[in-house]
């Protein structure tokens, strides 16, 4: 489904305005062995459920930002400058319907 | 055709064995060819479960169109033996599932495509598969439909054309793989919910599903849209992406149209039914998300890439619109095989090209299974490969998404 996407600067606009940058995830230190980050680089958690992201106003601001969004329904729950603080709602592993 | 359809739904009532040796999860044509493969191989005691009926996801909602003109040696030799395996199918499985090899025609509307369909041209060709680039005579020859004029923002230049590439019917070939599993003494249990995994000191011992628990020697994740989900009941994350594909289908219409076009520059493929309709596909979503319902953006862009290939579409109406989930890896190649959690195996990550590559997926994930080694046709697709950067770049080749 198609859906509003907030930016933070411009506020609400078409998600089509955007690029979708992944998930939200801690990047190893630089000194890090290479199994960690080829798990940084290409292991996703794929949550079916409230997922953290970043996101990119291309037809904007141009400026990065983070939302948290249900990949179930495409629910924005809410959207801001990184990092996003607070922890995102349990029971997510749970939710695979599609 | 209803008839093996309605056998399978009253299988629906047979009871969980408490025991397997393999259960596979996902009753696709993925799951179901291998559960196939490995009762010729004389593995029986096998299940397959599916949280909805068979055939479900992502087996059906494809735009059926099968090839093997990619762009890496390890990727052209796996699908060239899929293509070969959809050639015997029809005899094989003792039902029609309808191949039309009308040829498959990549367009290249720059130099740069030109030299993209190029390389891959001469590894199909060293491979041994039919597969050429051609001008604008031969393109009118064979697609006469076709807009070869410089009106187009986009004029088409060149393609790739590829003889063997074509379609076939979807359904069908599920019904077959299941109709055949069945006989041969697999249990296929549709609208059964893979709840959870059992692991015991990092190995599989059984699955946990909404009609009980069973135990299971290998579990062999065989979804797709719900890789990631189902591997993380073994607390493995996996290299993948969800993003929806859309595709429509229009009123059916005279014969016009032999091949399947693709265009990556107007990211949108075009074939013609059996039926008369069209079935007009494109690029993945431009985000994550494990929805399957229709966007209007798909049915704007799409509708008028097609008409820039095919002006006399202008009126016809579009039936209905669909849309499936696909697991999107790096590198746009499949990931099979073992995984760090023991008798876990995957045949996930097929992303956009899965359908095309259930037959030969199904052969070599039952050999791996029945003898313990892992083919060399597939031993290039492991997990491991994206801990040693040994990714295999099919993006040119597999997706209308650059």
């Amino acid at each position: 489904m198609s859906f509003l996407l907030s930016c933070p600067l411009c506020g609400p606009r078409d998600v089509y305005e955007f690029r979708f940058g992944g998930e939200a995830q801690a990047r190893p230190t630089p000194g890090a062995d290479q199994r960690s980050w080829g798990e940084y680089l290409y292991m996703r958690t794929n949550v079916s459920g409230v997922e953290r992201a970043w996101w990119f106003h291309r037809a904007g601001c141009r400026r990065w930002f983070q939302a948290e969004r249900d990949t179930r329904t495409n629910t924005v729950i809410r959207t801001g400058w990184a990092p996003l603080g607070g922890n995102l709602p349990s029971g997510n592993s749970s939710g695979s319907d599609g | 055709m209803i008839g093996p359809l309605r056998r399978l739904r009253m299988g629906v009532a047979k009871s969980l064995k408490p025991s397997y040796d393999v259960v596979i999860i996902g009753g696709g044509s993925h799951g179901l060819a291998t559960a196939y493969e490995l009762s010729k191989l004389g593995v029986k005691n096998v299940a397959v479960l599916d949280r909805s009926y068979l055939g479900s996801g992502a087996s059906t909602r494809n735009t059926a169109i099968i090839r093997s003109n990619y762009r890496t040696a390890q990727g052209v030799a796996f699908y060239d033996e899929s293509v070969k395996l959809y050639e015997r199918m029809s005899v094989e499985l003792g039902l029609n599932v309808l191949f039309s090899q009308h040829g498959h025609l990549t367009l290249a509307h720059t130099e740069l495509a030109i030299a993209g369909l190029r390389v891959r041209a001469e590894t199909n060709q060293l491979l041994g598969v039919d597969s050429r680039v051609i001008f604008h005579d031969e393109i009118r020859r064979i697609a006469p439909a076709l807009d070869l004029s410089s009106r187009p923002r986009f004029p088409i230049q060149a393609a790739l054309f590829h003889p063997p590439g074509g379609i076939i019917r979807h359904d069908a070939v599920v019904w077959g793989y299941a109709r055949r599993a069945q006989e041969r003494g697999v249990d296929l249990h549709p609208y059964t919910d893979v709840t959870g995994i059992d692991v015991v000191e990092g190995r599989v011992t059984g699955v946990q599903t909404s009609r009980g628990p069973v135990r299971a020697g290998i579990v062999v994740n065989a979804t797709a849209g719900w890789a990631s989900t189902i591997a993380q009941m073994v607390g493995l994350r996996l290299p993948i992406v969800t993003h929806p594909l859309q595709a429509l289908v229009t009123e059916p219409l005279k014969p016009f149209l032999d091949p399947v076009l693709v265009s990556a520059t107007l990211h949108v493929y075009v074939n013609q039914t059996d039926r008369g309709e069209l079935v007009i596909g494109a690029e993945i979503d431009p985000y994550a998300s494990y929805s399957m319902r229709s966007t209007l953006p798909f049915l704007e862009t799409s509708a008028s890439h097609a008409l820039e290939l095919l002006p006399a579409i202008a009126g016809v109406k579009v039936l209905r619109q669909w849309a499936g989930i696909c697991d999107m890896t790096p590198d746009y190649s499949p990931i099979m095989g073992i995984t760090p959690v023991g008798g876990f195996l995957v045949d996930v990550g097929w992303g956009t090209y899965g359908f095309k590559a259930a037959p030969v997926s199904g052969k070599r994930m039952a050999e791996l299974i029945a003898t313990g080694r892992v083919p060399d046709l597939i031993a290039p697709f492991a997990l491991e490969r994206f801990y040693t950067d040994s990714l295999i770049g099919e993006k040119a080749a597999a997706a209308v998404s650059h």
